[in-house]
């Protein structure tokens, strides 16, 4: 049996369907094939438009067409003033979100693709004029479109594969779970994003970790050392597994030289001072690594930073490696 | 007099409806809707300057590093500093990437499946197109995906990922590659070359970039029939491409890649006249905005929606040069340039179909030879960053040419925060509503006499109109 996915997009930047098209080993088409997954919509990738296209909406609604999977991108569009006029779909008259209520009813599952869909993300910023939630989260808050209480035909609630953009193996695994119907609520963390790839720490894999480790600090962009203390880093907190599993072949934000900005988390998009600059308390980073207790946390680095080789205090504010391994001891002993 | 509206339309970035007036079978009058609002300008008004390279990006995954850059040359500006020759050239090289990336995503997924349509079983050519690029299912797709997935490997080595990198800054780029780096990147660049030697063009990509006039794109279509090009250039010919879809031309480009392609504006019998961006006004007369006395310079612009504008009927505001409505993207970049193909092409047929096209793939055989350079001219000894202090009190201006033409960010700093940020895209300008004296935007003027089936039915020759501007709608709107 096939698994029918139906894609929409709203209150977005359609960069998760782009990052989607970056799958490799297999490419796309191969992994959805492999298991069985069938597009029925999707706004990049299908022949029909138009009218062809409401009349697949109208002929879900009836319950006519079954569908499996509705993929929302983009955050739910529900201003202004709760009208949803920010955001009628084409060609139907008709706000998003309402046709979002009636599909959700429909699909036998509810996805939210990226962090606009899950919890608003960078659509709901600053003032959120464009009164931007997710599906079932506004913010860290339950509710949303849907309500928090909100349970699929599947029994599931939304699944919030979030990411600022998606890594395409974060969706095309979840997607896969589904077509082999292998996914239960235990796959899903508190806020329902699935743990495949948030029960990792941006920090693990991370290649500056032996600066993290002796707190030699990046003092600016592009500085090869540990941006926690200064630079606004929250890759000790953040979920993903973005150092683990590479991007484009290789790379990631900290490889790329500049912070983790825990895109994975509702209300990232609003940061405590800027999103390159770490909030602190008597010279003390404000958010600590996840579970770390703080008077040790405090304790170790100091102790760490009494400890710090010379190589790594050479490099951390280096854009390039100055001291190699195995140099540097000597200046450090002296 | 019949009426129909068209919408959604997929294969394009974001949410699109067309309204368009028909008689006898052809358009009379077209509205063009850009239905979706998010609110960047105002989301960006109090933030921290640097910030908004976290938040411009993420109006557009597609376009993503054209908004980043944007964003980060607005804010140089404002410094007033310039990136160091190794950032400019890694800066151009994603840039690039991601330029190139597009228009081939345009080609292969946006554009031809339309083409496979059962509505052109008739043609000769529909066999051997529908097995090609038929959505989803032609044989081209998974060769495409592949090769634009490995190129974008360019990222992964300098931005760290795509989209939304936050690798380009005002002072320059935060990654440094040397000597190891450089080889790498060189391996990419010819595994891209490989695919559009091979795929694509089936010919040097410099013989491509020589090409100077109709008879020797003629001439290299006969030569070069089974490549994909050539199949497009058969059945443009078939389909009379270059007479659908045709404006008047009047091109602006803000000039890209260090030179590689000069900027000004360009209209037959003016020649290319230099670029002036004080000329370039919104105006909001037809636009669900909180109404303006006359079009206004974005430095000073301001973007507050008004869903109850009586006259309004898209969220996209109109912007005009010098008053005129002006088209952007690789053919307006080209001819501004003064590429012979494209200005021979254009002299002849004006902006069409067909032109839009050949010039966005004459653009990709352009760029890539320059990214072998940019690459070999790379001096990884010297630095790719300087350090940038930001005043409290500022005004800034960043140009790019994205893929789909010229992007501009006009910023104005307040007390060490965002007072005023105004975004024109380019599909702003190519999808605008009209403007105060009632004048049409370039597709509503370019859809004009183009066939349409009234009451129901899929009107196909309205799709490729659409889809040669390679509409970016999340930019449009933002």
């Amino acid at each position: 049996m096939a698994l029918s996915v139906l894609w929409l997009q709203s209150g977005g930047c359609g960069g998760c369907s782009m990052s989607l098209l970056n799958a490799e080993s297999p490419d796309l088409y191969t992994r959805l094939r492999s298991v069985g997954i069938e597009l029925l919509w999707h706004p990049s990738l299908s022949e029909v438009s138009a009218d062809a296209f409401v009349a697949l909406l109208e002929a879900i609604e009836a319950g006519e067409q079954p569908l499996d999977v509705l993929a929302l991108e983009g955050a739910v569009m529900r201003g202004p003033a709760g009208s949803g006029r920010f955001h009628l779909l084409a060609g139907t008259g008709r706000p998003m979100m309402t046709w979002l209520r009636i599909l959700a009813a429909r699909a036998r599952h509810t996805v939210a693709i990226g962090s606009c869909a899950a919890f608003g993300g960078i659509t709901a910023a600053g003032g959120n004029p464009g009164e931007a939630c997710g599906l079932q989260y506004d913010g860290a808050v339950a509710g949303g479109l849907l309500g928090g209480g909100w349970r699929s035909p599947a029994g599931l609630p939304v699944i919030n594969v979030a990411g600022c953009p998606t890594h395409p193996d974060w969706v095309t695994e979840l997607l896969a779970a589904l077509a082999l119907e292998t996914l239960d609520a235990a796959d899903l963390d508190e806020f329902n994003r699935p743990r495949s790839y948030t029960d990792r720490l941006v920090h693990h894999g991370c290649a500056r970790n032996e600066f993290y480790e002796y707190k030699a600090s990046a003092e600016r962009l592009g500085d090869q050392g540990c941006m926690m203390e200064h630079k606004g880093c929250l890759g000790t907190q953040a979920r993903a597994d973005c150092n683990i599993r590479p991007w484009n072949g290789g790379g990631s934000c900290l490889d790329g030289g500049y912070p983790c900005i825990n895109c994975t988390a509702p209300g990232f998009e609003n940061p405590r001072l800027s999103f390159t600059e770490t909030p602190k308390v008597a010279g003390i980073p404000v958010g600590l690594p996840t579970d770390m207790p703080k008077a040790w946390f405090v304790a170790l680095a100091s102790l760490s930073k009494a400890a710090t080789p010379q190589r790594l205090k050479d490099n951390a504010t280096a854009s390039t490696i100055v001291t190699p391994p195995g140099k540097g001891k000597e200046a450090h002993e002296s | 007099m019949s009426r129909r509206i068209f919408g959604p339309f997929n294969r394009v970035e974001g949410d699109l409806e067309v309204t368009v007036e028909s008689e006898a079978g052809r358009v009379t009058a077209a509205w063009v809707n850009s239905p979706l609002y998010r609110g960047f300008e105002q989301i960006l008004h109090g933030k921290p300057p640097l910030d908004a390279l976290v938040y411009t990006p993420r109006i557009c995954g597609i376009c993503s590093v054209s908004q980043s850059l944007a964003a980060a040359r607005a804010l140089a500006d404002a410094a007033g500093i310039e990136p160091p020759p190794n950032g400019q050239r890694v800066a151009d090289l994603i840039l690039a990437c991601e330029n190139l990336a597009d228009h081939l995503t345009h080609f292969y997924l946006f554009f031809m499946p339309d083409f496979a349509r059962d509505v052109y079983a008739s043609r000769p050519w529909h066999g051997e197109i529908a097995a090609r690029f038929r959505a989803q299912r032609g044989t081209a797709t998974p060769a495409l995906l592949r090769a634009r997935a490995g190129f974008l490997h360019i990222t992964g080595l300098l931005a760290g990922k795509w989209p939304h990198s936050l690798s380009l800054q005002p002072g320059g780029v935060t990654t440094t590659p040397g000597k190891a780096q450089q080889g790498a990147l060189l391996g990419i660049l010819l595994g891209f070359r490989d695919f559009l030697e091979t795929v694509l063009f089936a010919d040097r990509l410099e013989n491509i970039a020589m090409l100077d006039d109709a008879a020797a794109l003629a001439r290299w279509c006969d030569a070069h029939a089974d490549s994909d090009f050539g199949r497009f250039l058969r059945l443009a010919d078939d389909l009379a491409l270059h007479r659908l879809g045709r404006i008047e031309p009047d091109f602006l480009s803000y000039g890209a890649y260090g030179g590689l392609f000069a900027s000004g504006a360009w209209r037959p019998g003016e020649g290319r006249l230099p670029l002036q961006t004080a000329w370039i006004g919104e105006d909001v007369s037809h636009s669900w905005m909180l109404s303006q006395n006359g079009p206004v310079h974005p430095l000073h612009g301001v973007t507050q929606p008004d869903a109850g504008q009586a006259d309004g009927y898209s969220w996209c505001k109109a912007p005009r040069y010098d008053g005129r409505v002006i088209e952007v993207g690789a053919l307006a970049r080209q001819a501004v340039d003064g590429h012979p193909l494209i200005r021979a092409l254009v002299a002849a047929d004006g902006s069409n179909v067909r032109n839009r096209v050949v010039a966005r793939l004459l653009e990709v055989a352009r760029v890539l030879p320059a990214m072998e350079a940019w690459v070999r001219g790379l001096a990884p000894e010297a630095p790719y960053r300087i350090d940038v202090r930001l005043p409290d009190e500022a005004e800034g201006e960043g140009l790019v040419e994205a893929a789909r033409g010229s992007l501009g960010h006009w910023l104005r700093i307040r007390n060490g925060r965002i007072l005023n940020y105004q975004i024109i895209a380019p599909t702003t300008w190519n999808f605008s509503p009209r403007d105060g004296q009632g004048v049409p935007g370039a597709l509503e003027q370019a859809l004009v006499g183009t066939p349409v089936v009234e009451g129901a039915g899929e009107s196909v020759a309205i799709q490729h109109v659409v889809r040669s501007f390679d509409p970016c709608m999340v930019c449009t709107v933002h």
